[in-house]
């Protein structure tokens, strides 16, 4: 049996950036195996544009970002169609293809398994359970890949970045937006999502709403909405469950390596090296979620990481400094600090709120705060944690805590 | 000149599980059945939602109808599965009991569990409950094993017995919904959506439209009263958590809140029951799943780090009577098949043995000379080989659930392809693991496209 020198689970940005800056650092042994019969990830059926500036200097859309992506690619062994079924100590990786199961070890083998949206059934969403109900990936499959009009009118429920782009790949399918839903004060995505939803789709946006039932036995016939008190029925025959990312992780949960119940991910240190240090995780399979480009970033950064470790100059993860988020903080990622510190983090540390809120959040060693800083917090965004690594003594966690300003 | 329609000799309403498995005993006794069904797919009402357990009868009425046809299935089911490829999970089942008021009901189950011919009964002490279920909340005072209570496949069974009988003749017609019927002469004429039937008996195996279905012979003697039970299904990672059907002791109205494994490796937490008026949906409801879920997590506590893959609602056709109402007409060449209750997965080839005893004995002989051919369904549970790991098993379309190109292509040709999503879901499990189709379903829809009443085709290049 061949022991490859990186094994690469996903050829999403992530896998594919991790495999081509191996092989542009000398590493000559690099597999990558994709379940899926195409390589290139979610980009793959992503139709709108928005994709590829940092990467390759041009705005592409998904397929066109994702086709770059392979053909960077070109001379490195990527399998697809092939399933990482299990996950063993040693590198070793019980796989299926249509060449049967086998199992495919590598010296290390990086994680880049992606990241996927919670369905209905998992938001126990009442009522009931007819066709119409999607997510935003299957309805950008069922419409970019499938070329099917699965539905003619929909309801988009949510208003994280990726509900805005059901608002396109409605247009390319003909498919009516009806209204998009939030339970929230605001809109979650950046300004300006939904004023381009109000005047360049057309598209209510109605805040302080929620979903209380789907309707319709065979095809969806309407969503049930409360707002201020009120309920009433928006007429459609299609539902669109938009973001509540969740890293694909189920392999790594029965697996021996450990999940961070904060993120639903591998438990990483700076270096994106998992609780057994032959394995690294890069993209979003670390956290729920980044845009292509960071997740690209991610793979390249963890592949010099990994390249370091093949030669022995990666330190070892002796001594683990745990980061722990105190609520309202959702987690930290990585959740590990490998000291002493000397190399660059492959992965900046990073948090995120579970809800809007202004305050102090803050880095503590003990009772000493390593960092602070004092602002407006909204959740579904990423927050950086630059503290200083190199000083921190001989602790053994550092906790991330926040308070609440006096005022807010 | 349009040939003159076929005389069945029987003509089954109802495509569920009881009508599939009476379906394959009148067809093996050689009798000419056609089965009708309203649905684009059988297993479409009650069937298509329930706990999936194969049951000893340790808990059912004494003496009653039920209790037979439980024991009867019971033993059929383990004679025939194997000719068939079903699966058998022989987890048993444990009642605990968590207070001293279920504890000093435990003796009396198991009395009861003898009297019901089920022997092997007995009561545990907590050292062995634990033993056996280890990951089981702390705070049980004890509790009664019931070893032969296991877990099948909902699905491929009844589907197994449906392609049974067409091997030996049978007839299904979906999509096809019995409007009426009358008596002309010595035989029924019955006006369906899709034309008129003759049948010289016809069978109301009708489920949640079984009073409804009777009232073309004689006024219902029984009124269908839907109840509803909702599930919630945890993923695969949680199936190592529980080794047993773990049900708790019942009280007069409900036997409660079970949590078991499925035969697809899943961890399932559920019924509820609650009375409703429809008979064609049954919808979920988020604070009864956050109760179901809170409930699994108090009996089992690690659950806390498991997630949901899916949730469902089943309906049994539950009516005014305790018991199954089943009987001949003989002056009106009809037989009642009523009010089959949660128990009809397992009781359905017993239901079916009943009925033909009572067709032999009121309408004409059956011939059982006829060697049976046996017509194995593709497997999909969990603990035995599945098509992806067979050596050229090609293509996986479903992630979650392994389920292969070739699958899904057969379940969508020979002689019952599926009629709908749905039965090609129940077929096959594609799109029903953890991403509920996030990454499988436009290959799904590409595969069936034009195949499915529900799902739309391909559209034009625009």
């Amino acid at each position: 049996m061949t022991t490859h020198d990186v094994l690469i689970l996903g050829a999403g940005p992530a896998g594919l950036a991790a495999a081509v800056e191996l092989k542009r650092l000398g590493v000559r042994d690099v597999v990558v195996i994709e379940r899926e019969q195409q390589a290139g990830g979610v980009p793959r059926h992503c139709g709108h544009l928005g994709f590829g500036w940092k990467e390759f200097r041009r705005v592409l859309s998904g397929p066109s970002y994702a086709k770059r992506l392979v053909q960077a690619a070109a001379g490195i062994d990527v399998r697809t169609g092939t399933t990482a079924l299990s996950l063993e100590p040693g590198g070793h990786v019980h796989t299926v293809s249509p060449e049967g199961q086998a199992t495919i070890t590598g010296r290390r083998v990086l994680l880049a398994l992606g990241t996927r949206e919670t369905p209905r059934s998992a938001r126990l969403v009442s009522g009931s359970r007819p066709w119409g109900v999607f997510t935003t990936g299957a309805l950008q499959q069922l419409v970019y890949l499938a070329r099917t009009q699965p539905c003619k009118r929909a309801v988009i429920v949510g208003t994280e970045l990726v509900a805005f782009s059901n608002l396109l790949t409605m247009r390319h399918a003909g498919i009516k937006p009806v209204a998009m839903i939030e339970p929230g004060d605001h809109v979650m995505a950046p300004a300006p999502g939904d004023w381009i939803a109000r005047i360049a789709f057309a598209t209510r946006v109605l805040t302080r709403t929620r979903v209380v039932a789907i309707h319709g036995t065979r095809t969806v016939t309407g969503v049930e909405i409360e707002r201020e008190g009120e309920r009433s029925v928006l007429a459609c025959d299609g539902v669109v469950f938009t973001g509540r990312f969740v890293p694909e992780a189920a392999i790594v949960k029965v697996s021996h390596i450990a999940l961070d119940a904060g993120t639903g991910g591998p438990v990483v240190d700076q270096y994106g090296r998992c609780s057994d240090p032959d394995y690294f995780v890069a993209g979003n399979l670390l956290r729920p979620v980044e845009a292509s480009w960071t997740a690209w970033g991610e793979g390249r950064a963890v592949a010099h990481a990994i390249a370091a470790s093949l030669h022995g100059a990666l330190p070892a993860a002796t001594r683990l400094i745990a980061l722990e988020p105190q609520s309202p903080v959702r987690y930290v990622c990585p959740q590990r600090l490998a000291a002493p510190a000397p190399l660059p983090a492959a992965l900046p540390f990073n948090a995120r709120m579970v809800h809007a809120t202004r305050g102090c959040l803050r880095v503590l060693a003990g009772k000493r705060v390593v960092w602070n800083q004092e602002r407006r917090f909204l959740p579904e965004r990423r927050i950086d944690l630059p503290f200083d690594t190199t000083h921190l003594g001989s602790t053994e966690s550092l906790a991330v805590d926040f308070a609440e300003s006096a005022h807010s | 000149m349009e040939p003159p329609a076929p005389l069945f000799d029987v003509a089954v309403i109802g495509g569920g599980v009881v009508g599939c498995a009476i379906l394959r005993r009148l067809a093996l006794g050689g009798a000419e059945c056609v089965l009708l069904e309203r649905s684009a797919d059988l297993l479409a009402g009650a069937s298509k939602g329930n706990s999936a357990l194969l049951h000893t009868g340790f808990d059912a009425p004494a003496n009653s109808l039920e209790l037979a046809c439980m024991r009867a299935g019971y033993r059929e089911y383990l004679d025939i599965r194997v000719p068939l490829n079903l699966p058998l999970v022989e987890t048993g089942g444990i009642v605990v009991a968590w207070n001293d008021e279920e504890l000093v009901k435990l003796p009396a189950i198991v009395e009861q569990a003898h009297a019901n011919h089920v022997t092997d009964v007995r009561l545990i002490d907590t050292a062995e409950l634990y033993a056996r279920e280890p990951n089981l909340a702390p705070g049980a005072l004890g509790a009664v094993l019931i070893p032969g209570e296991h877990v099948i496949d909902p699905w491929s069974a009844p589907l197994a017995y449906a392609h049974q009988a067409l091997a030996h003749g049978a007839i299904v017609r979906r999509s096809t919904e019995v409007q009426g019927g009358e008596r002309e002469d010595d035989h029924w004429l019955l006006a369906t959506t899709t034309g008129e039937i003759t049948a010289r008996v016809v069978i109301n195996a009708a489920g949640l439209y079984g009073d409804q279905i009777e009232s073309i012979a004689r006024p219902a003697p029984f009124e269908i009263r839907p109840r509803k039970g909702q599930f919630v299904v945890f993923d695969k990672p949680a199936r190592e958590l529980v080794y047993s059907i773990v049900l708790p002791v019942p009280t007069a109205r409900t036997k409660g809140v079970l949590v078991c494994p499925t035969a697809y490796g899943n961890l399932l937490i559920g019924p509820t029951a609650e009375d409703q008026e429809a008979r064609d949906v049954a919808t979920v409801d988020e604070d009864a799943l956050e109760r179901l879920i809170e409930r699994a997590r108090t009996l089992v506590p690690a659950l806390a780090n498991h997630t949901v893959n899916a949730v469902y609602a089943g309906l049994r056709p539950a009516t005014q009577f305790k018991d199954y109402q089943i009987e001949a007409l003989p002056d009106r060449s009809w037989i009642t098949v009523g009010g089959i209750r949660s128990t009809g997965l397992t009781s359905a080839l017993g239901i079916a043995q009943h009925v033909a005893d009572l067709y032999a004995q009121h309408f004409g002989a059956l011939d059982w000379t006829a060697e049976p051919i046996w017509t194995p369904v593709p497997n999909l549970c969990e603990e035995r080989p599945r098509r992806w790991q067979e050596p050229d098993a090609g293509e996986i379309v479903c992630h979650c659930e392994l389920v292969t190109r070739h699958e899904i292509e057969a379940a969508l040709s020979g002689p019952l392809p599926a009629g709908d999503l749905g039965g090609l879901k129940r077929r096959t499990r594609c799109m029903m693991g953890r991403c509920q189709g996030f990454y499988c379903s436009w290959r799904v829809a590409q595969l069936a496209a034009g195949r499915l009443t529900d799902v739309p085709a391909a559209i034009e290049e625009r």
